[in-house]
């Protein structure tokens, strides 16, 4: 398409009225979620039959389809909404089209089935904010996903994008944007949570050129995925909030560092920067501002390690992703030894949000500390998984009962894990602590990227931390000891404690080389390691010692310390578990009594969850 | 020149130096193991962490890739220091117990016991033989592959590499492979001790008391 350069900011207004002329608001039109999740669901055969069901309709000119990025439902996938109503119908399959189009589209009713049904009181809700999973929620990032096509830069211009750039760029200095953003005290979303703004300048103060921005999607964490859907979803908000950066920070270059396990988010940010570059939003004297910056986008090859912010480096260098002693920060010696700011996908995100309404709009949304909102990644054993933005300052309770709709099976909550497998588990007595960056620290966890794992009361504790260390143990670059060697040990007891081999003395052992590991590893990976051990013992003290001591598995879970055996009084011989067994382990007749032979047995639980009698018992 | 605290001792240092030259120019004993001069420092062992700051906010940082600053408060030999000495040193024993370096470091910081299972790896991937490769004999002919437990000092693509001239230097420079010890048996692990010169002042103090390499004389003496 050829498109006209924005050569001023009135350009931009001016586009953006044609872009609205061409369009009419009353125009029916089907957002359709073709994020990675949905995709995965099968949202592409939904589109296409949409399209194929308006052909065949004669429809095709009076309804729009559009491929949106996502919304963040994940669990009812494949999402489709009904414009200008706004009626969203959840979990959609090829075979529903039909019936949506001829109820929806033409007789302007609602297909009942495929509305949200509130599963305790059974009512239907329509629009977004009725459904309670959104209703609760803050959605300033990521809300606008639903609404634009991320491969069409129209739809982000025609809801007011890029305007903090044409409002930064003539009447903004350089320190003034910085200025603005440390008002603002935006904390860096990728973990550490480093104040914006104090990078920013470090980076513009520091000696050398050229000085380089990058973006930080290397995101790695287990259950964690909001990245990816701001990056697929609505990639313009990112590019601009880094054209945004770079002029304040006085850069000329850009790196959009995406990990190339995510094709989507590649392909949507190439036609994304390709776009903003037809219109004269990259390149040359951004909008006649005289400002040059390009960005180029760089595949990285999906360690987890890599996130990590001069492995990163290393990584865009060409050379292997393992990070570097950091005691000059990359902010001042970073990219080829140059001043390089990075910053997280979602940081990046809020920056036109900041220019666009100012600080003082921002800090009133979060804590004391805490500013804007954070996007978690929430995951486990909770009934609405996906991604929920809300302010910080919003409980753990709140997250979970009120947007996440609670424990599945009536099951009883246990812990949440965030911040991803470095992060800690927060026990159930903490589960109204506000949600910051620093109570989360204060309870032994943290932040991270936002990932948010819920546990039920059937999860060992044990068990999850040694989940999360293997994950590490081949996560680690291998180059220090203290982060090698540590990880591998600790891994080992874990394994042996899950075993039913643990000893006295693991537990202190287990604490002294966590504090090791904290005190001595190389980089972050390595220092927060260990979070997850010690906050499971630290909370969930009594698990290890049943696991060691008494060679007990409370939650039932780690295989070598349960037993599987059937109650004679309440087996009623009906032959379920018998036929289920994969192993044969299972000897009985009709109405007799079903037997488990112990060394068949390979533990895998079948037989207990085929029984409709509850005889099968775990001891 | 800078100015630094080391162990309540203000120094003059020069620019350039890091922690770990400012030490040991000064006399100070700290223990390395993948540190050697006119190689670059790697800050992969760790043995050589020194404890810096005042108050409550103190950090371990590795001295030999930490360069000097005005004001830096330097400890070398706190509780907190030992305590991750030792358990690296216990760590790397595990490891390699077969190491007479490794025996001899666990032997003079007073390591008396390996708690984890006894692996008997041939190399701890320190790296010197690497950075001997590449930096003083300028062949690059090994480097490391593979990530985590995985990784290993090899040539590239694991075939006889073509710029290796047999010089030896790799081996002359290894900590393992040189001198193997041929004391310890599982499960004991560590040799026997020759010789335990735990500085006895952090019996007391959070600091070592004398600025002579720790020669343990005040532990003989307490023993007698």
């Amino acid at each position: 398409m050829n498109r006209r350069k924005i050569k001023s900011p009135s350009d931009l207004e001016k586009l953006r009225q044609e872009i609205l002329a061409k369009r009419d608001p009353k125009k029916p039109r089907i957002a359709i979620c073709a994020g990675t999740g949905c995709l995965a669901l099968g949202a592409r055969k939904v589109i296409t039959t949409f399209k194929e069901e308006l052909k065949k309709r004669g429809l095709e000119n009076e309804v729009e389809i559009r491929e949106t990025g996502c919304p963040g439902f994940c669990e009812k996938g494949t999402i489709v909404v009904i414009y200008p109503e706004g009626i969203y119908y959840l979990q959609v399959q090829p075979g529903d089209v039909p019936e949506i189009v001829e109820k929806t589209l033409v007789e302007k009713k609602h297909v009942e089935r495929l509305l949200y049904t509130d599963p305790t009181t059974n009512e239907k809700a329509i629009h977004e904010d009725e459904i309670p999973f959104y209703k609760h929620q803050m959605r300033l990032l990521i809300g606008n996903n639903i609404k634009v096509d991320p491969k069409n830069i129209d739809d982000y211009i025609a809801l007011g994008g890029y305007r903090a750039l044409a409002k930064a760029l003539p009447e903004m200095t350089p320190e003034e944007v910085i200025e603005e953003v440390k008002r603002a005290n935006l904390r860096g979303r990728g973990g550490g949570g480093f104040p914006a703004g104090r990078k920013w300048e470090t980076t513009r103060n520091a000696p050398g050129e050229p000085k380089y921005v990058i973006v930080n999607c290397d995101e790695g964490d287990p259950g964690a995925f909001m990245n990816r859907a701001l990056m697929e979803g609505n990639p313009h908000s990112v590019i601009e909030g880094l054209i945004i950066g770079a002029y304040a920070i006085g850069s000329h270059e850009g790196f959009i560092y995406v990990r190339d396990e995510y094709p989507l988010a590649v392909e949507n940010t190439g036609i994304a920067l390709e776009q903003a570059r037809e219109y004269g939003l990259l390149g040359r004297d951004i909008m006649g501002s005289g400002f040059d910056f390009d960005v180029k986008i760089f595949r990285g090859a999906g360690a987890f390690i890599s996130g990590e912010s001069s492995a990163l480096m290393s990584s865009l260098e060409g050379k292997v992703g393992a990070p570097k002693p950091k005691y000059v920060h990359t902010s001042i010696k970073g990219l080829w030894n140059k001043p390089s700011n990075l910053n997280n996908v979602e940081t990046w995100a809020n920056i036109p949000l900041i220019i666009n309404k100012g600080a003082r709009w921002f800090t009133s949304i979060g804590t004391e500390g805490s500013k804007g909102t954070k996007i978690f990644a929430l995951v486990g054993k909770v009934n609405n998984t996906g991604l929920v933005e809300v302010p910080f300052g919003i409980t753990l309770r709140e997250i979970i009962y009120n947007i996440g709709g609670g424990i599945p099976n009536n099951k009883k909550f246990k812990a949440v894990q965030t911040g991803g497998p470095s992060g800690g588990c927060i026990p159930e007595r903490f589960i109204d602590t506000a949600v910051d960056f620093d109570e989360l620290t204060k309870l032994g966890s943290m932040m991270g990227s936002g990932g948010m794992i819920v546990m039920d009361e059937d999860t060992c504790m044990v068990d999850v931390a040694r989940y999360f260390i293997d994950f590490l143990v081949d996560e680690s670059c291998g180059r220090c000891v203290p982060c090698r060697e540590g990880l591998e040990r600790m891994s080992e007891i874990l394994n042996d404690i899950c075993e039913g081999r643990g000893k006295e003395g693991d537990i202190e052992l287990l604490e002294e080389l966590s504090e090791v590991m904290k005190d001595t590893s190389m980089c972050g990976l390595g220092r927060t390691a260990p979070n997850p051990v010690l906050t499971t013992i630290h909370y969930f003290r009594d698990e290890y010692d049943a696991h060691i001591k008494e060679k007990k598995c409370p939650a039932h879970v780690c295989k070598a310390l349960i037993e599987y055996y059937i109650d004679a009084e309440k087996c009623t011989g009906c032959l379920a578990c018998l036929k289920a067994c994969p192993e044969g382990a299972i000897a009985g007749e009709k109405e007799r009594v079903h037997v488990i032979n112990r060394e068949k047995c390979s533990k895998c639980g079948i037989c207990y969850d085929t029984c409709k009698f509850g005889a099968v018992i775990i001891s | 020149m800078k100015k630094m605290t080391i162990n309540g001792m203000v120094v003059q240092v020069e620019d350039h130096w890091t922690i770990l030259e400012a030490c040991r120019f000064y006399g100070m004993d700290i223990p390395t193991l993948c540190y050697r001069d006119g190689l670059s420092p790697g800050g992969i062992c760790r043995l050589c962490v020194v404890e810096i700051g005042k108050g409550e906010r103190t950090k371990l940082v590795t001295s030999c890739n930490y360069p000097v600053e005005d004001g830096l408060v330097v400890r070398t030999h706190t509780k907190r220091v030992i305590r991750a000495r030792k358990m690296l040193v216990e760590l790397l024993l595990a490891r390699c117990p077969s190491s007479k370096t490794l025996q001899d470091l666990a032997a003079k910081m007073g390591v008396q016991r390996v708690r984890f299972k006894v692996k008997d790896e041939k190399c701890i991937l320190c790296g010197l033989c690497v950075r001997m490769c590449e930096e003083q004999m300028g062949a690059k002919a090994i480097g490391f592959a593979g990530r985590g437990k995985e990784r290993r000092v090899t040539p590239p693509f694991d075939i006889k590499s073509d710029v290796c001239r047999n010089c030896g230097a790799c081996m002359y420079i290894c900590p393992v492979c040189q001198l193997r010890c041929q004391g310890p048996e599982p499960p004991s692990v560590v040799c026997g001790a020759c010789l335990n010169v735990e500085p006895v002042c952090l019996q007391d103090n959070d600091d070592v008391m004398c600025y002579l390499d720790t020669c343990g004389w005040c532990y003989k003496m307490k023993k007698r």
